[in-house]
């Protein structure tokens, strides 16, 4: 090796390990596992049995899954160079608006059906709403989805009168709780999203897309990439990862509410930021966001099980996305 | 001649991949206007940021009142008395006009700041330098560009700047604005102040300068010539011509009775060109000539539909193109590398070959879901046709030298399969020694049936690529011919002749006004 290296000029450069963006990703998201297993053995060693019950693991999964869900849909919008305040809001929008669909809902065995696609379909129409604004109306995200995180919210106190929905429609409750092997349906929801959500980013032309348009909106245009209407089909798709959580929300709690959801949008944002994802865009990793909101659930749980108050645990929030993001930096700053 | 304020010699600048300055020497004095020339590209802003500290240079000595000094930082080369106006000014905007002249080294007491004191110290300053009516209390924000630039030459005096370094200031000035600030230039000159003076509209260098160097390719090319007497022509020539000459590639026959592939007429955008035709045969190398800002490369880019045209059409292969859609134009087998490589060409941090692949995603993909391996293979194979160097795919295009990003940009539409190659400053930021390369590289795709356009503000490099030539000045095209029946000179008689015209046409319209 050392031989070849010196004389070799035949040999293709592959000795700068450190120049590959593949193995950044890898040494990332080992700095992530190890978190996480030291997390765990905080929560054994001081919760013991009680944290590594069948029973405790599957509630801190069913925790992760609906901001597991909407984190996911983040990765790829803050990929793409962008940002989504709104997301805590239209799944409350989502939700109240199902609900009342869910309780006029005519046939007693469609019912599920309506409420999940009306779910689905007004977190798809906010997101097109929010990408329409931002790729064509040419406003910063920030502001564009900070307005749409007002008036989503606004909209779903009017729809539910600021009540909280109860659903109770058999149908939903039957479809969406029933816990095959044990484990709930969203949990193998989640699953799915995240699956989908990483062959998505990595391995169609959409995620390639993306990181093009985060990295370099310029360079993308002029390659021919449609770079707004990408956009729009980010925020669409991040606006239906909404609907799809605001539907895991309602199985879980059996309500609508205009109070669902809030501060996911900061949950999110950070997940996916100390997953790796670079808030400057073009760089992002859906394993990293899944490691991220493992990360926060755990910790809320590890605490939630030790009596500590959920102001400890804000705490506790706060120092880990600091201390993420300064590892971060470091490990970008060994690659230029 | 007195003893020089600032010598700087031999200075070498490198950024990853690209020597940005390759010997520069320059000479500074006191109470003179010094101008320093060159093209985009050439090393100006560079130079600049070597002057002001932000860089620190690699090779060369700066010797200050001739004791050799390095500036490690913005604040030594304050210190030292250098202060820089950059041409996007650094002022805050919502500090009031004597915060920001004392912005950085306010007068404070005891950690308050002395309102009145700072208020009288921004008067005298500002009325020193003749404009005593810029209020110290207005807030920058509702100041005019020149009313700003006034304000920023008052912070660098009030830092007992010595010498003053003017990044192209006038360049959001308008006649009269300029005429003001020639007067506070004046001024500094007469009270003992060294003034580089950036610009590269020569009148104005004619105006205030008292000499001047050239700059090309981060080199001097000239230096301490007089302002006001060095003939134009000579001038143009230094910041045009080539001074390490690459070698052009023979030029081939193109097939004579083939069709033209690409057809622009009448093509026009507000403000920018008008009445553009011209039109590319398959095999066929065809040049715009002309300075910067003649238009030249809004032409390219409006052909590309990046910009969208308000008058002509472009037409490939017999097909009209829609206005204004970069798609479409790619969809019919244009392709563009763009002037600015790094801000619209490439995704920097991105590796090689998914650069090259960006055009042709659809193509390596079934059902949406891309096919990698042979996505990477392809691209990887398109690489080494143009001979990127090192031969590796998955290295991140950033560490890649200036040459060899533009073969990846060109890689990328090559495995576009792409019929019509727009080239905007091809050779901008490759060394000189890798500049034969691109032009063999673009000359071979040529001969393989591509119609190719190529802008370059290196009349020298139009003119030994191209088969024919396009001259642009002010926004339309003055001449077309072969670029056999050129040289150099006589491109440059046509360029002038048009600006010596327009500068008429200009003055009969605008009488220098001393009211102000």
């Amino acid at each position: 090796m050392s031989t070849s290296s010196v004389t070799g000029s035949t040999k293709p450069a592959t000795a700068h390990p450190q120049k590959r963006a593949r193995s950044l990703g890898v040494a990332r998201n080992l700095g992530l596992v190890v978190a996480l297993v030291l997390l765990c053995v905080v929560g054994l060693v001081t919760a013991g049995d009680r944290f590594a019950s069948t029973n405790n693991v599957i509630t801190v999964l069913s925790l992760a899954s609906a901001i597991g869900v909407v984190a996911i849909g983040m990765t790829f919008v803050i990929t793409g160079g962008g940002i989504d305040l709104s997301v805590g809001a239209i799944v409350a929008l989502a939700s109240v608006w199902a609900s009342t669909t869910g309780t006029q809902a005519m046939a007693e065995n469609v019912g599920w059906i309506v409420i999940v696609t009306t779910a689905i379909a007004v977190g798809i129409a906010c997101g097109v709403i929010n990408g329409v604004l931002i790729a064509y109306g040419k406003i910063v995200p920030f502001i564009a989805t900070l307005a749409m995180l007002a008036s989503a919210r606004g909209l779903a106190e009017i729809l539910a009168d600021r009540k909280t929905q109860i659903i109770r429609d058999q149908g939903f409750r039957d479809a969406l709780g029933a816990r095959p092997f044990g484990v709930p349906v969203i949990v193998f929801l989640f699953a799915l999203v995240v699956i989908a959500g990483w062959f998505l980013l990595n391995r169609t032309t959409f995620g390639r897309r993306t990181f093009a348009v985060g990295g370099n909106t310029e360079a993308a245009r002029l390659a021919g990439i449609k770079v707004q209407r990408h956009t729009v089909y980010l925020y669409a798709l991040l606006g239906a990862t909404c609907g799809l959580a605001a539907v895991m929300l309602m199985s879980r709690t059996q309500t609508g509410s205009s109070t669902h959801g809030l501060m996911w949008e900061l949950d999110a944002i950070a997940a996916v930021v100390i997953g790796g994802t670079l808030l400057s865009g073009g760089r992002g990793t859906v394993v990293g966001t899944l490691l991220g909101v493992l990360i926060f659930t755990t910790l809320t749980n590890v605490f939630t099980l030790n009596n500590l108050s959920t102001s400890v645990q804000a705490v506790a929030k706060g120092v880990i996305i600091v201390v993420a993001v300064l590892l971060q930096q470091r490990l970008a700053n060994r690659t230029t | 001649m007195s003893e020089p304020l600032l010598q700087l010699t031999g200075i070498v600048k490198t950024f990853p991949g690209v020597r940005a300055l390759d010997g520069v020497d320059l000479t500074l004095r006191a109470g003179e206007v010094h101008c320093l020339l060159g093209q985009n590209g050439a090393g100006k802003s560079t130079l600049i940021k070597v002057l002001s500290g932000a860089h620190a240079v690699d090779e060369g000595e700066i010797r200050l009142d001739g004791e050799p000094v390095s500036f490690g930082d913005p604040q030594a080369a304050l210190d030292a008395g250098i202060a820089t106006i950059y041409q996007e000014l650094d002022l805050v905007d919502g500090l009031s006009v004597a915060d920001n002249i004392f912005l950085g080294h306010e007068k404070t007491r005891l950690g308050f700041a002395r309102v009145a004191d700072t208020r009288r110290a921004a008067r005298e300053l500002l009325t020193s330098l003749g404009h005593p009516e810029i209020r110290p209390a207005r807030e920058i924000g509702s100041l005019s560009a020149a009313g700003k630039q006034i304000v920023s030459v008052a912070r660098a005096l009030s830092r007992r700047a010595r010498l003053i370094v003017m990044d192209e200031p006038s360049a959001v000035l308008d006649p009269d604005e300029v005429e003001g600030l020639f007067r506070v230039i004046e001024g500094l000159r007469a009270s003992g102040k060294a003034i580089l003076y950036i610009s590269h509209r020569l009148e104005e260098i004619r105006r205030i300068g008292d000499r001047l160097t050239v700059l090309k390719d981060g080199r001097t090319v000239a230096a301490d010539l007089s302002a006001r007497d060095t003939p134009t022509s000579e001038l143009v020539a230094l910041m045009t011509g080539r001074e390490v000459s690459a070698e052009f590639p023979r030029r081939t026959e193109p097939v004579p009775e083939a069709p033209p592939l690409l057809v622009v007429d009448g093509l026009g955008r507000d403000g920018e060109f008008e009445d553009v035709s011209f039109s590319v045969r398959p095999g066929e190398i065809v040049g715009l000539a002309g300075l910067v800002g003649a238009g030249r490369s809004e032409i390219v880019e409006t052909v590309y539909g990046a910009r969208r045209a308000h008058r002509g059409s472009v037409t490939v292969d017999g097909r009209a193109l829609r206005r204004g859609s970069v798609d479409a134009a790619v969809a019919a087998g244009l392709g563009l590398c763009p002037e600015e490589r790094k801000s619209q060409g490439l995704v920097l941090d991105e590796v090689v070959s998914r650069n090259i692949s960006l055009a042709s995603l659809t193509r390596f993909s079934r059902l949406g879901a891309t096919r990698d391996a042979a996505e990477r293979a392809a691209a990887h194979e398109a690489a080494r046709s143009v001979d990127v160097r090192p031969d590796d795919p998955d290295r991140v295009t950033r560490t890649l030298s200036g040459g060899n990003q533009q073969k990846v940009v060109l890689a990328r539409w090559l495995l576009r399969s792409c019929r019509v190659l727009l080239l905007d400053e091809p050779t901008r930021g490759v060394d000189v020694g890798a500049r034969s390369e691109i032009y063999a590289l673009i000359r071979s795709l040529a001969d393989d049936g591509l119609a190719v356009v190529v802008v370059s503000s290196d009349i020298d490099e139009v003119l030994g690529l191209s088969d024919r030539v396009l001259v642009v000045a002010d926004g339309r095209v003055v001449h077309a011919a072969a670029s056999d029946s050129l040289d150099a000179h006589a491109v440059l008689d046509l360029i002038l002749a048009t600006h010596e015209a327009a500068d008429d046409h200009t003055a009969a319209h605008d009488p220098k006004g001393d009211a102000a």
